[in-house]
């Protein structure tokens, strides 16, 4: 921008006429870039008190590569046991392939040992005494001495030898633990395994329409229960991915938030008027009133809840107990505030006919505020159908706690998965249902 | 009262007026079937749920009732000094050798003389994860906010894809990232930052772009007329407007912040909500009121605080219920 010319005169007269923007205070002109530099270094002091590069350094990022990847994927872990010179393959996770399954990647050899094929020039050939590694079809011979596997010369970085292990990476499609008396065997693909149906299920291995086909018009698999409840039965109580389980945990979960919200409701709707300074005269009253509010907020949702799970043991009934005794604090206080806000003639209008005080409540504050209730109602009934899962964390029961167990056995982060997806939609859902429903009650402002 | 009068009161009335009102009770009938159908069906789902609930629990209710107060019983301190010896790592005359009396144990020694008590250590980790983690969100937010309102990107895909993004980070459990994060860096407090940060990012933008869409535009019109770049017009037309409510939103924020950074310690994110779980899963009477009385304290001081700093900043506008984005 260019200089405004100006001379001596006007520039007296500007000064004089504005001093507020032409002397402004050392807190007015550097108090930003105070507070910035107070916050960077704020933000120095923390990164060293918390141990940032320390524990970045030490995290376990491999890990966390294989449980992002277990998102979108599943891994099959066969152990190739060496047992009286056979090679012996041991399912431990998840009973991911039926007994005596046919498996296309894992295939027994003439000589007692078993080929595992990562890929059209990645594989294993597996025996006792000798474990031939082909990477990109170049064949690198591991040998199984007594006590430990040895790796070859000239192996390329993608082996490795650890203690007395051998370990072989081949990217995506998964790795091998190479051991004097096993090989442990991880093979990844893409998608969920068994989504739908274990391996335990006549449905299992089919395709949709074989599915589908059985369920319209095949004959009764089981003799007991016609095909598509057969179907919605093996579905539920699918032993690796717990469908029931988890839906009735998901259930648990919007159970808290509904009845908590619903009661909080309905006991924070007349002591509102109770606090409230316009409606109840005594001032003492409201004043207590007004605390209690404070101090059934004041204690978090978290610390109720660990109480009531005390109380009652794990499950959904700790999580209403608590939504319902922090949101009586928290829906009481905003109805007061509602109620406080009035407009005081339509109350005169109905006691000028000698109405009795409830009809004047009834008829003349009641209609004012209902839409304000029934819109912050769902607004905490919304925002706790989000707090609900964290506080089952902490053990109040539904899919947090669910979720939870499954992140601390670190090895169902598919599941995880699925279950964040369930919440997110479930969130979603509501989220648009409580959106829907206050534009409906306070018209197109409301949300 | 209309609802009360019986059709002998308007025996009275001209031919017109009668359909009207015949037509108005019709309609007060239905009405009123309508409210009945509608309360019982809340009802049976009430009950419905209650009932599930009570099933899926593992105590059941009524069982449970006379119960609860054997389990408060259980967490009667020996006496109320006992709370204070706990809060202030003080040695107890109760002491039996047991991790449960043994205070002293948990200081925290800055030099060989001064130590600080375990409590108040936890609860300074997690206050400052609050805080560090609000610095954070708020400034990934106030990066996105002006890319997802509608008065200052002219793209849509732009704005579309910012506010999607914003609405994933918001809906993404904490606990979820905070367990991640806990199986990868080890249990602590960083998670618990990672965790809450990336919550707040979503929150506190959207927050943000609505302010952002409510800004009075004339001034962007003059900046704009002057030949101002996007980024001049940001900062010199749209800022000044909107810096008071961000920095409003920014410490309501903090408050919701302190209590997340509570709930991530308990499932693992250091700090005192993770004493808190130990202590009441313990049966640690003196030291579970201890740390109560220390979290409403500082819950009432933070609110305090933070309904001070944004009466002096900005006045009294700033005082609408903030638990919108929670």
């Amino acid at each position: 921008m260019s200089n405004l010319a100006v001379n001596a005169a006007d520039r007296e007269r500007l000064l004089a006429a504005y001093p507020e923007v032409f002397h402004r205070s050392l807190m007015q002109r550097w108090g930003l870039a105070i507070a910035a530099v107070a916050v960077f270094v704020y933000l120095a002091f923390c990164f060293s008190f918390f141990n940032v590069i320390p524990t970045f350094a030490n995290g376990n990022w491999d890990r966390a590569a294989i449980y992002l990847q277990d998102w979108y994927s599943w891994r099959a872990q066969p152990r190739l046991r060496f047992q009286n010179g056979q090679v012996v393959p041991q399912w431990t996770s998840r009973r991911q392939y039926p007994d005596g399954a046919a498996i296309d990647w894992l295939k027994p050899t003439s000589n007692g040992g078993y080929t595992v094929i990562f890929g059209s020039d990645d594989r294993l050939d597996v025996t006792p005494s000798q474990v031939d590694v082909y990477i990109d079809g170049k064949l690198y011979p591991v040998a199984i001495r007594g006590d430990r596997a040895v790796l070859p010369a000239g192996a390329p970085a993608r082996m490795v030898q650890d203690d007395n292990k051998v370990n072989v990476r081949f990217g995506f499609a998964g790795q091998a633990e190479i051991r004097n008396n096993q090989v442990y065997v991880q093979r990844r693909f893409l998608g969920w395994a068994n989504f739908f149906f274990d391996t335990q299920s006549p449905f299992w291995g089919r395709s949709v329409t074989s599915v589908a086909g059985l369920m319209l018009f095949g004959e009764r698999l089981d003799p007991a229960q016609s095909n598509p409840s057969l179907a919605l039965d093996n579905f539920l109580n699918n032993g690796s991915w717990q469908h029931g389980d988890i839906l009735s945990k998901l259930m648990q979960t919007l159970v808290m938030a509904f009845v908590g919200t619903l009661f909080a409701t309905l006991i924070a709707f007349p002591l509102a008027f109770v606090a409230a300074r316009n409606i109840t005269t005594s001032r003492p009253v409201n004043w207590g009133m007004k605390r209690f509010f404070d101090f059934l907020r004041s204690i978090d949702m978290l610390i109720w809840a660990l109480f009531f799970t005390r109380a009652f043991g794990p499950g959904p009934l700790p999580g209403i107990a608590a939504i319902f005794f922090t949101d009586t604090g928290a829906l009481g206080k905003v109805y007061s505030e509602a109620l406080e806000n009035v407009d005081d003639k339509q109350r005169e209008g109905v006691k000028s006919v000698g109405a009795a005080p409830v009809i004047v409540q009834r008829y003349g504050v009641v209609p004012q505020v209902l839409p304000i209730f029934i819109s912050q109602s769902l607004y905490f009934w919304e925002s706790n159908t989000r707090s609900a899962t964290a506080i089952g964390a902490v053990g109040a029961g539904g899919i947090g706690l669910k979720l939870l167990e499954s992140m601390k056995t670190n090895a169902d982060w598919d599941k995880v998965a699925y279950m964040v997806l369930l919440i997110l939609l479930v969130v979603f859902v509501f989220d648009n249902l409580s959106n829907a429903l206050r534009s409906r009650v306070m018209g197109k402002k409301g949300s | 009262m209309a609802h009360a009068a019986g059709p002998a009161q308007f025996s009275g009335l001209q031919e017109s007026s009668r359909t009207i009102l015949d037509h108005y009770q019709q309609q007060v009938r239905t009405r009123r079937i309508y409210t009945v159908v509608s309360i019982v069906v809340f009802l049976i789902v009430l009950g419905a749920s209650l009932d599930f609930a009570n099933e899926a629990n593992s105590g059941k209710f009524f069982e449970r009732l006379p119960y609860f107060f054997d389990f408060l019983k259980s967490f009667v301190p020996n006496s109320p000094l006992e709370i204070f010896r706990a809060m202030f790592d003080l040695p107890s005359p109760y002491a039996d050798g047991s991790i449960k009396f043994d205070y002293t144990s948990d200081r925290v020694w800055i030099t060989d003389s001064f130590y600080i008590p375990n409590f108040f250590y936890q609860l300074a980790i997690t206050i400052n994860i609050a805080i560090v983690s609000t610095i954070l969100g708020a400034t990934g937010a106030f990066l996105l906010c002006f890319f997802a309102s509608t008065n200052l990107v002219g793209a849509g895909l732009t704005r579309w894809v910012v506010r999607r993004i914003m609405e994933i980070l918001r809906a993404f459990p904490e606990i979820v990232v905070a367990g991640l994060l806990a199986a990868i860096l080890s249990i602590g407090p960083i998670a618990a930052i990672i965790a809450v940060s990336i919550h707040t990012i979503g929150a506190l933008g959207k927050l943000f772009f609505e302010v952002v869409e409510n800004a009075d535009m004339k001034p962007d019109e003059g900046l704009r007329a002057s030949g101002a770049s996007w980024l001049e017009r940001v900062r010199f037309a749209i800022l000044p407007q909107v810096l008071p409510n961000f920095v409003s939103y920014t410490l309501l924020r903090t408050e919701i912040n302190v209590r997340a950074s509570t709930i991530i310690g308990a499932v693992g994110g250091g700090g005192i909500g993770e004493v808190f779980s130990l202590s009441i899963g313990r049966d640690h009477a003196a030291k579970t009121y201890a740390i109560i009385i220390l979290l409403l304290v500082t819950v009432i001081c933070v609110d305090q605080f933070s309904a001070w700093l944004r009466r002096r900043l900005i006045g009294k506008q700033s005082f609408e219920f903030g638990r919108g984005a929670a």
